[in-house]
């Protein structure tokens, strides 16, 4: 399996503070499911920050897709994060736009045909269980109904990397599971997945999944037990969910 | 967005910004420039063809004078000025002020009878010449001198050189207003820009996250200000049109020589015409710079 993210002794300082990350070194590998957690202000957002390139480090190295992320000109940087995909924890959704349209940028982004953007975001909508609220304002949407907008969003590119901040933090147990199928559906398919949560329980619920634990900014042993390897119980299909390319293809 | 590097503007992509409050402002504001720069520019080009006009009615043109209190001797001096005038090939025509003309026009200082009460009116010869070359002048400056010691010669464009002065002034001054409302405008298109980029930070984060170039978000904006400006050029040019059709409508009937001469040709209106065309070109051009200058202040 080939290196996606490589940090060698990072660290991150903003202003003249402590550091916030300090020798921060792992490797993620292709297809591999990341689990990122820690206390509050132990760092992850900032390391989150620092995978999808919305900061560059102090110091240390960060290779990414093969390339040393912290030297790469400005101007590559654009076509970097179409690679990543990226679920923030406040969802950052576009409050003007309708949840099809939200869905949509990447793609646009990317400039996809018009024709092929509204194909691929109804398959996104369906998926996610919401074609029938593809026109609302994310304002009219419920918490969890933006979370799942927001994680459409991040997948609809198929990034082969998934960075996610707490995407389970705003939803009760029974759409935290759901999400989690979804994010470990996208697994499958290759994609290497990082999430930041506090939930344990999800944890126990990805097989083989890698954990990384952040304490004061360091990565640390996160818990002598191994992973709990029991299989991820299946979720049943939503009544109301129609066959979809994207379903058929595993997503 | 893009494709290829390539612009391909899509409905959907000119939504990403929404219409926010006090967007169409800028609307206004393009309105109003274009308003009063076109006015200038109207009338700094009116006034410079009037100088030139001007300058093309007096160049080469002379007035002689007989300054001779009997009016018997006064006749016969004019004549004899006449008479060399005519013979010199520098002139091309030389016309005698009939005394009745004369005295209509003196009219208003002098009352109905001047030369009956005594006051000595000169004669008036008006002379054309073939060119309006400084020796030209002087050559017949001296045949009529030595033809009548009364006579006196006065060039039309050195008595009306101060008129044709202010005139140049005028058309410089409305000029360099153009480039004052260009330079006004082109900052305040900036600043609307950069005040846009700051109401739409949110928005413009995530896309800029998920991988739009700085191009592509400058299109974002290019777009929205090249709507607002082509509303406020529209309705501006609209109400400049007017406003000068009227000042011309007015000028026209006021049947006077030197402000007649304030007429706008072909070639103005083609200039007043791509004016508007111009404050959208600025106008994006200014929104481009100053949201990929902010673009750059982000990683």
């Amino acid at each position: 399996m080939a290196n996606i993210v490589q940090f060698e002794n990072v660290g991150l300082r903003y202003g003249v503070g402590e550091e916030t990350l300090c020798d921060v070194s792992f490797t993620l590998r292709s297809g591999q499911f990341h689990f990122l957690t820690g206390a509050s202000g132990a760092g992850k957002t900032s390391l989150l920050r620092l995978l999808y390139l919305s900061q560059r480090p102090s110091r240390g190295i960060i290779r990414l897709f093969g390339e040393d992320a912290v030297i790469l000109p400005r101007d590559r940087l654009p076509g970097f994060r179409r690679r990543i995909g990226v679920v923030f924890q406040d969802f950052r959704l576009i409050p003007h736009l309708s949840a099809a349209d939200n869905i949509a940028l990447p793609l646009r982004v990317a400039g996809m045909a018009e024709s092929d953007v509204a194909r691929a975001v109804r398959e996104m909508l369906n998926w996610i269980g919401l074609s029938e609220r593809a026109t609302a304002r994310p304002a009219t949407l419920s918490g969890g109904e933006q979370q799942r907008v927001a994680i459409a969003r991040a997948v609809i590119a198929r990034p082969e990397l998934l960075v996610a901040d707490e995407p389970t933090g705003n939803v009760d147990p029974a759409m935290a599971e759901r999400l989690l199928h979804l994010f470990h559906s996208l697994h499958r398919l290759g994609t290497t997945v990082v999430m930041a949560t506090h939930d344990w329980h999800l944890i126990e619920r990805v097989p083989g999944a890698h954990h990384l634990h952040l304490e004061r900014g360091r990565l640390v042993d996160p818990d002598p037990d191994p992973p709990v390897t029991s299989p991820v119980p299946p979720i049943p299909p939503r009544p109301d969910a129609k066959p979809s390319t994207i379903v058929r293809s595993g997503l | 967005m893009t494709r290829g590097g390539k612009t391909r503007a899509t409905g959907a992509e000119a939504r990403a910004l929404d219409d926010g409050g006090g967007a169409h402002v800028m609307s206004w504001v393009i309105a109003i420039m274009l308003f009063l720069t076109l006015l200038a520019g109207a009338a700094g080009l009116a006034t410079a063809r009037a100088a030139g006009a001007l300058d093309r009615q007096m160049a080469g043109r002379l007035t002689v004078q007989i300054v001779e209190g009997e009016a018997q001797r006064r006749d016969a001096a004019a004549a004899q000025v006449l008479g060399v005038l005519r013979a010199q090939p520098d002139v091309a025509r030389a016309t005698p002020v009939a005394q009745a003309d004369l005295a209509r026009m003196l009219q208003p200082w002098l009352g109905t009878d001047a030369e009956a009460a005594g006051l000595p009116v000169p004669a008036l010869i008006d002379v054309d010449l073939t060119s309006d070359d400084t020796a030209a002048i002087a050559r017949v400056r001296m045949a009529v001198t030595r033809a009548s010691p009364a006579a006196r010669v006065d060039a039309h464009a050195t008595w009306l050189e101060p008129v044709g002065r202010l005139l140049d002034t005028a058309a410089w001054l409305a000029g360099a207003i153009i480039l004052l409302m260009l330079v006004a405008t082109m900052a305040v298109v900036m600043l609307a820009a950069r005040a846009g980029l700051e109401a739409h930070r949110g928005t413009i984060e995530v896309i800029h996250m998920l991988g739009a170039t700085d191009r592509q978000v400058a299109r974002l904006f290019q777009r929205r200000i090249a709507l607002d400006a082509g509303i406020g050029a529209v309705a501006g040019g609209v109400l400049a049109g007017a406003a000068i059709l009227l000042i011309a409508g007015q000028v026209g009937a006021l049947d006077s020589e030197l402000l007649g001469g304030m007429r706008l040709g072909p070639g103005d209106m083609a200039m007043l015409i791509a004016l508007p065309f111009g404050f959208v070109v600025l106008a994006v051009g200014a929104a481009r710079l100053a949201v990929l200058r902010q673009m750059r202040r982000m990683l």
